[in-house]
């Protein structure tokens, strides 16, 4: 009995660590880009990782997760810094937000003009599909590998199973509560977080798929965070200087 | 024909974005990082700092656009 729940909640802390990464991928996309084509994503993830698991079953550990990491890792790094330039470059008053906006509708007119479309198929956001896609798909996977290989190595992968839906229902339940508080957070604010988060992941997630062990394992994903929080901070500090020292005119609305 | 031309540009939008010196920066640490980890040598401070050196190029650039 002790050893069931010993594993239940062993099960139930490992899933409750990755479903709160795709948790936080998934509520930075929802409230940020809308949540129609988040959960698009979401939905799409979760059905190629129910093919994956039925198809694969026990023999999912021979996926190459490093390979996995490294890849997605690297595109979050990619697309968070870029989140991350922007919303500095706003915050520090260099960018001017509603030039921003003008910018992309004209970029969203003109992709519109030259495809025909500029929706993908149904998905009306193709960048937060993408996003939640991968983060679910990625998280889930990981999920999947901790029930076989924690539920094998004990012997109940049914009591393993119950620990990660545990874990998957309480965070979800979590995310559908702190969602709405979230939406009154200024756009700005929330592009500024959600490049700070999207970055801390992609540094994680690449170093590990590159083959780093990280000092702390997992807990070392925190002191990512606070450094690219921290550099992120710094850096609006030290544009808004240079932007007085040289006279430049502030853009205001920058949130 | 429409559908693939749509799909690759926005491959190219989802990679580059503004700044194409970012996602050449992310692939060139990472291969790095890659490179010490396989000869045995701690690379966990290594996408850190290029992070912070990929940042500060990228927002030079843009500033000395925007004069």
């Amino acid at each position: 009995m002790t050893a069931a729940m010993f594993l239940v909640a062993t099960v139930f802390l490992a899933c409750a660590v990755e479903a709160i990464e795709a948790l936080t991928i998934v509520l930075a996309m929802g409230t940020t880009c809308g949540w129609r084509s988040t959960l698009y994503g979401v939905a799409g993830g979760l059905a190629v990782l129910a093919a994956v698991v039925a198809a694969l079953g026990p023999t999912l550990a021979v996926i190459p997760f490093g390979a996995v990491r490294l890849v997605v890792g690297g595109l979050l790094l990619v697309l968070g810094l870029q989140w991350l330039r922007k919303a500095i470059l706003r915050a520090s008053g260099f960018t001017p937000l509603r030039d921003e906006a003008a910018i992309y509708d004209r970029q969203v007119h003109a992709a519109r003009t030259a495809t025909g479309s500029g929706r993908w198929l149904f998905v009306a956001d193709r960048y937060a599909f993408t996003l939640a896609f991968k983060g679910v798909l990625l998280e889930g996977l990981e999920v999947a590998l901790i029930v076989i290989t924690l539920g094998a190595d004990e012997g109940s992968i049914a009591l393993a199973m119950l620990g990660a839906a545990l874990a998957v229902v309480v965070v979800t339940v979590t995310g559908i509560a702190v969602r709405a508080p979230l939406a009154r957070v200024p756009e700005n604010t929330m592009k500024f977080a959600v490049g700070v988060m999207l970055t801390s992941f992609g540094i994680f997630w690449g170093a590990e798929g590159a083959g780093v062990s990280w000092p702390g394992e997992d807990a070392a994903l925190l002191g990512v965070l606070a450094y690219v929080l921290s550099v992120a901070g710094i850096a609006v500090g030290v544009l808004r200087r240079t932007r007085r020292k040289h006279g430049a005119p502030e853009h205001t609305g920058a949130g | 024909m429409r559908a693939l031309r749509s799909f690759l540009a926005f491959g190219y939008d989802f990679l580059v974005g503004d700044d194409w010196t970012i996602a050449a920066g992310v692939m060139l640490a990472l291969a790095l990082t890659k490179a010490l980890t396989v000869t045995g040598i701690p690379a966990w401070w290594l996408p850190p700092l290029a992070v912070l050196g990929m940042l500060a190029f990228s927002l030079g650039r843009a500033i000395r656009r925007s004069r």
